[in-house]
């Protein structure tokens, strides 16, 4: 069996303060980390190594310090990682991020061998758009199985698994052939300790660089100038003023919290 | 990128996601803001979806303002499953050439606009907050919350259509605005056994579905509520209010509520006249998805917590104290 698993570096989302002065992100300091979701997604594709044998790759879009994610997917237990890396890619929107991601895979696929799992965080926390792994599975043409909660059957031989996913108000379990595409949510899995010897692999295995000349990769589909979503302004949204502290003993305090909302109770005709 | 003839495009299209025979109500939402959009283009709303008896919703979709109703009829299509639903909707895309096509930012319709966009190499902007026409140019402006709401951005999509968007539950009123849709149906072919994925088994949490966008009040708890029982003090309160209770993601993680109840950037997003936050520290996720209330109370035993920086009143205190004496105090003052 062979994962690939498409990752992406962000910085910590917790850790990402606002300047209002300037109206711009403070990301001075902020580390950068694999998007949480997509830890999950390694997990689950070194949890399949295990049990079934045969291989993880790890491919990640990004700058040349993304490399540093990947020595971590290492350490969790991938085999190979690709690190995708090119001037061209710059301000690429989702569409052209899956392009790219498609088109990096097919290297992984030349030199690994074919993928029998595709996987995905179920989205980023800094785009938060969720859309790169639906766009990647229709490239792929292969099914698309989101918000993945639970691996609940693989059947090699079949070629087949079964995959449960959380709907609104509920979950599914649905029944996919093999290839395709899972994007995954926090809770299907525990993260575990980094055992001694994927510490050991990770420092030793190189992370594979892939750019547009070493891939057949078409420069004219990425990149922010082929991108058909476009960034018109990006602001802060206006901070809202702290307000007035009420004090006193509990019966004065919800005395003077009641006197301050019954205008508005009136309004809403709840008085 | 392959650059389209944009100028054969017209009308705004807004996606009818359904389940169990019953409309999203963000689709309705999204119909309504969709009529203000094609009033401003200058061309018509019009709904589409596709599954099994879906002609039934044409009189609701109707009553919302929909002009037309595009749908696909096939009992293939009967349950949401994402391949066959895509290649039916573009298939109508590509028939009938909106400029616009909006779709709840559901967790259905984030599934299916991603691929939807690809196939039609097309843009999408997710999870929307504000939707506007540029007035000089004429395209659609998505304006969107990144980095967990602290940073927003408005997208545009200048030489491709449709222009897609998903838009988050709640933002938009659903205003009635009736009219005889034309019921437009079109046939697409596909059978069961052209379909690859599925369908085992759905099982529903048992927790029923809330649209907190519904309520005028709501009282929030936070992990500060100590422990699943006293969750029944939020509800006192709101019942009293006359409004519904809401939770923190800490809330659902520790499994006292279901993911129904939340608020935040991973839950729903939520403006209320009035919002009582009883022990929610007020991270960034959480503030995201409530900043835009009319009134927040907030309460807290740490005079450092953040949520009193968008606070109207901010109360230092157990929430577990504060609320039922709000519940007792209230009680006496509105039940005349």
């Amino acid at each position: 069996m062979h994962s690939l698993v498409f990752i992406k570096q962000v910085p910590d989302a917790a850790q990402v303060r606002v300047d209002y002065e300037t109206g711009t992100l403070i990301r001075e300091g902020v580390p950068a980390i694999i998007n949480p979701f997509d830890t999950h997604a390694i997990e689950a594709a070194v949890q399949i190594k295990d049990k079934f044998g045969g291989s993880v790759s790890v491919l990640c879009m990004g700058p040349p310090m993304a490399d540093e994610a990947l020595k971590k997917a290492l350490a969790m237990g991938a085999d190979n990682v690709f690190l995708l890396s090119d001037r061209v890619f710059a301000g690429s929107d989702t569409l052209a991020t899956s392009y790219a991601l498609w088109a990096g895979a097919q290297k992984v696929i030349q030199e690994v061998g074919p993928v029998d799992i595709f996987w995905a965080g179920k989205q980023a926390i800094d785009g938060d758009t969720a859309q790169t792994g639906p766009g990647i599975a229709t490239r792929f043409d292969v099914p698309l199985v989101t918000y993945a909660v639970d691996i609940k059957e693989v059947d090699p031989q079949a070629r087949k698994m079964k995959i449960v996913r959380l709907l609104e108000g509920g979950t599914e379990t649905v029944e996919v052939p093999m290839p395709c595409l899972i994007t995954t949510e926090e809770t299907l899995n525990h993260i575990r300790f980094a055992p001694l010897p994927y510490l050991i692999k990770a420092a030793r295995t190189p992370v594979v660089l892939l750019n547009s000349s070493n891939t057949t990769i078409d420069a004219s589909q990425c990149g922010l100038k082929n991108s058909p979503t476009k960034v018109k302004k990006a602001f802060t949204p206006p901070k809202r003023e702290r307000g007035e502290m009420i004090e006193g003993s509990l019966d004065e305090i919800v005395n003077t919290v009641y006197a301050k909302i019954e205008p508005m109770l009136k309004q809403l005709g709840k008085v | 990128m392959i650059k389209q003839d944009i100028t054969q495009y017209k009308n705004v299209w807004v996606f009818i996601e359904h389940n169990e025979g019953k409309i999203e109500r963000v689709s309705l939402e999204l119909l309504s803001k969709g009529a203000e959009l094609a009033k401003d283009l200058g061309c018509e709303v019009c709904a589409f979806t596709v599954g099994d008896k879906v002609e039934q919703f044409a009189k609701e979709v109707g009553e919302y303002g929909a002009k037309k109703f595009y749908i696909i009829e096939n009992s293939a299509l009967k349950e949401y499953r994402t391949e066959p639903w895509r290649d039916a909707i573009v298939y109508l895309i590509d028939k009938y050439k909106p400029e616009v096509a909006l779709v709840g930012a559901t967790t259905l319709g984030r599934d299916l606009a991603g691929t939807v966009a690809t196939k039609l190499s097309t843009g999408l902007t997710a999870d929307t907050t504000a939707l506007d026409i540029d007035p000089s140019t004429k395209n659609l402006l998505m304006t969107r919350p990144t980095f967990g709401g602290n940073l927003m951005a408005t997208i545009f999509c200048p030489d491709n259509r449709p222009q897609m968007s998903t838009v988050r539950p709640g933002v938009f009123k659903a205003v009635k605005n009736p009219t005889k849709p034309e019921i437009i149906k079109e046939k697409y072919d596909i059978t069961e056994d052209k379909i690859v994925k599925k369908i085992i088994e759905k099982v529903q949490t048992g927790e029923e579905k809330v649209n907190l966008s519904f309520y005028e009040v709501i009282v929030a708890g936070g992990k500060g509520m100590g422990k699943k029982e006293n969750l029944k003090l939020l509800e006192d309160l709101a019942n009293v209010l006359g409004g519904t209770w809401a939770v923190s993601r800490k809330v659902v993680q520790a499994g006292w509520a279901p993911q129904s109840r939340q608020v935040g950037q991973t839950g729903q997003t939520v403006h209320p006249k009035i919002y009582i936050a009883a022990g929610i520290s007020g991270a960034v996720q959480h503030v995201a998805g409530m900043k835009s209330s009319d009134i927040i109370i907030a309460i807290n035993t740490d005079p450092e917590a953040p949520i009193f920086e968008v606070a109207t009143y901010g109360i230092v205190g157990d929430c577990l104290q504060v609320l039922p004496k709000m519940t007792e105090m209230f009680k006496q003052k509105l039940v005349k």
